[in-house]
């Protein structure tokens, strides 16, 4: 949604967020803001709770302790009929797709749609066929079912199904992964274009380094259960804090690698 | 018209949506203000609805002060309504920042989409007809392939023992077999009581209430028992194997398997069809058993027949004959549950509501080859006599 206004108030707010499971705990007070109309990128090794700040803030997984504000709205302190209100803001892209799988792609687009809207078939139809379009697939693909679509189709239809009701804020839960590089390349920008064209917000938990360059305004690093670094790139980059500088330098180290590579005398 | 509206909880400046039109001497003019987006879908489509078509037409959105897909979506079906005609038609006053937005819209929807194929008339009901008949040796074809790979499969096992899954076989036998036998001890106790029930206060107007014993004997041991037991075990372990086996096969863990040249046969149909040939004559026993207990102890209390006249007519009235019936017929059921589980289960594709739809068919289909096959043995057991 465009808007002329420049919102300086943060869309997404966590604070001192705890999140466990059974005596283990994943979140320990972690921190973070979410501008307006910016596309956020969250890093963090595997088991680091990525996913699970990702599932407090939709609301998915019950937090111990803190507080999560969406779009001005604070989780605990609403009804439960405005949460919902809530929820129709924003869409979810969940790693796998989790496309129903007895809905073809146009019916899964549509799915929110007939859900909350009052619509006639054919514009929903139109729109369907706009958001496929969005994600960059074509009209044939609107009747095929989950099963026969490609692990990147899948991921756009998805996408597409996310962006079904536009949404002000978008959250992807590792986009990228089981992607070819080519394939995941294209979705970096079509996450950028997207958010150009339809001015929403990103939430982008990613492993992928090169999605984190291309597309992502600012980065969050997770570790120990905190957001232990925060920023564009380059601050990242000169972070001190050992696990960013461990996955950051081994960025550095696989470029230099390709230079070495291309140079026979230096071997590898 | 500018209000503040509480949407959400969050406080946005939204105005409400509307279009004037005008006539000039140059076309149709169109003025379009307000919040175009999809939070006010219903509004908008029918404002835009009635817009008159006209051979040229200028939209005006500089008061537009909000815009998503939906919005540009309208404006774009109000130019094509224009354009369509042979007219014209175009935006004016368009702010800056729609512009990218209105581009990609705009080219959207070019062709026509695809409808998705339906058939009708007499030709789709014979191309059913065929689509069926069709299926139906499909599916013989598969469950005699799979019985096929089943015998290999258990040849291997005996010939070399060692391949044989003695802790998967133990663990499912656990499952189907011990785990059912609550169930079935109630459900067979309750029939057998009904049986008896029913015998006694029928024969009871011909004063041959005592031949409710023979009834109930002969009915329970050749029968009932196995039957209750089979569909019993059908609707209880038919079921859980075919959803276990299909979803294994929606996680790929059955390729899985190929690719390690293991035969799914070998490791997932034998021991749960072992299994299930072992549990069922041991529970048509134990079912049997709790029939008779059900079907004496109605006669007791309702038929006033003691328990010790109720045996020692029970064995008069049965033969080892009627005994032997039942639990023959057992493990021959047992094979036809276990192989036309599995094989719907090998059968289920990628989707939810394809596993739903095996798992129901492997109950019905079970359930249907049980009761035809109790008929064959019906046949063939009168013809020799027994």
């Amino acid at each position: 949604m465009s808007s002329p206004t420049i919102d300086t108030r943060p869309i997404i707010s966590v604070r001192d967020l705890v999140t466990g499971f059974g005596g283990q705990t994943v979140l320990r007070g972690l921190d973070l803001d979410v501008r307006t109309g910016e596309i956020l990128g969250v890093v963090g090794g595997s088991g680091a709770g990525k996913s699970v700040l990702l599932r407090s803030i939709i609301g998915l997984v019950h937090k111990t302790a803190g507080s999560v504000r969406v779009l001005d709205v604070d989780a605990d302190a609403t009804s439960e009929a405005e949460w919902r209100l809530v929820e129709r803001r924003w869409g979810v892209l969940f790693q796998g797709g989790a496309l129903f799988s007895s809905l073809t792609a146009r019916e899964n687009i549509q799915f929110p749609m007939r859900q909350f809207l009052d619509m006639p078939e054919d514009l929903m139809d139109d729109l369907a066929m706009i958001k496929l379009e969005l994600v960059g697939l074509s009209a044939k693909d609107a009747n095929k079912y989950p099963s026969e679509l490609s692990g990147g189709m899948t991921k756009r239809v998805a996408l597409a199904r996310a962006l079904a009701l536009d949404p002000e804020i978008v959250f992807l839960d590792e986009p990228t992964s089981g992607l070819d590089p080519i394939a995941a390349g294209d979705f970096d920008v079509l996450i950028r274009t997207l958010q150009h064209t339809l001015g929403i917000t990103v939430f982008m938990v990613t492993h992928d380094l090169d999605s984190l360059a291309v597309a992502c305004d600012r980065i969050a690093a997770l570790a120990e259960g905190k957001i232990v670094a925060e920023g564009p790139m380059e601050t990242l980059l000169n972070s001190e804090h050992p696990w960013v500088k461990a996955y950051f330098g081994g960025r550095r180290a696989r470029a230099n690698g390709r230079e070495a590579h291309t140079n026979p005398q230096d071997g590898l | 018209m500018i209000r503040a509206e509480r949407v959400a909880g969050g406080l946005f400046l939204t105005t409400h949506p509307s279009i004037t039109t005008s006539t000039a001497s140059d076309g149709l003019k169109v003025t379009a203000s307000g919040t175009w987006t999809i939070a006010y879908a219903g509004e908008l489509e029918a404002l835009v609805e009635h817009v008159p078509a006209a051979e040229r037409a200028a939209i005006d959105v500089g008061a537009v002060d909000r815009l998503d897909t939906f919005g540009a979506w309208l404006l774009e079906r109000l130019l094509r309504k224009s354009r369509d005609g042979g007219g014209s038609a175009e935006l004016t006053r368009v702010p800056e920042r729609f512009n990218e937005l209105l581009h990609e819209v705009g080219g959207a929807n070019r062709q026509p989409a695809p409808e998705p194929e339906r058939r009708t008339g007499v030709v789709a009901w014979i191309e059913r007809i065929g689509e069926g008949s069709i299926a139906f040796f499909i599916e013989l074809y598969y469950l005699t392939g799979l019985f096929g790979a089943l015998m290999m499969a258990a040849g291997r096992a005996i010939v070399r023992p060692r391949l044989s899954r003695l802790t998967s076989i133990v663990h499912h036998l656990d499952r189907v077999g011990f785990q059912a036998i609550g169930i079935i001890v109630l459900i067979t106790f309750l029939i057998g009581a009904i049986v008896s029930q029913q015998g006694i206060f029928n024969f009871r107007r011909f004063g041959a209430e005592d031949y409710v014993v023979n009834l109930l004997g002969i009915l329970v041991l050749r029968e009932i028992g196995v039957l209750l037991v089979a569909i019993m075990v059908a609707g209880r372990s038919g079921s859980s194997y075919t959803a276990e086996l299909g979803s294994m096969k929606m996680r790929e863990e059955i390729d899985a398997l190929h690719t390690m040249g293991v035969d799914p046969a070998d490791v997932l149909v034998l021991p749960r069809v072992t299994a299930l040939v072992i549990a069922m004559p041991i529970l048509t026993f134990i079912g049997s058993m709790s029939a008779m207990v059900g079907g004496g102890i109605v006669a007791w209390f309702y038929g006033g027949m003691s328990p010790e006249i109720f045996i020692s007519r029970l064995r008069d009235a049965v033969s080892m004959h009627d005994f032997w019936i039942g639990i023959i017929k057992a493990p021959v059921m047992a094979l036809i549950i276990g192989i036309v589980a599995c094989a719907e289960g090998m059968r289920v594709k990628g989707s939810a509501e394809s596993l739903g739809l095996q798992t129901t068919a492997s109950v019905v289909k079970s359930i249907f080859m049980v009761i035809v096959l109790d008929g064959i043995f019906a046949m063939f057991f009168s013809m020799i006599g027994w």
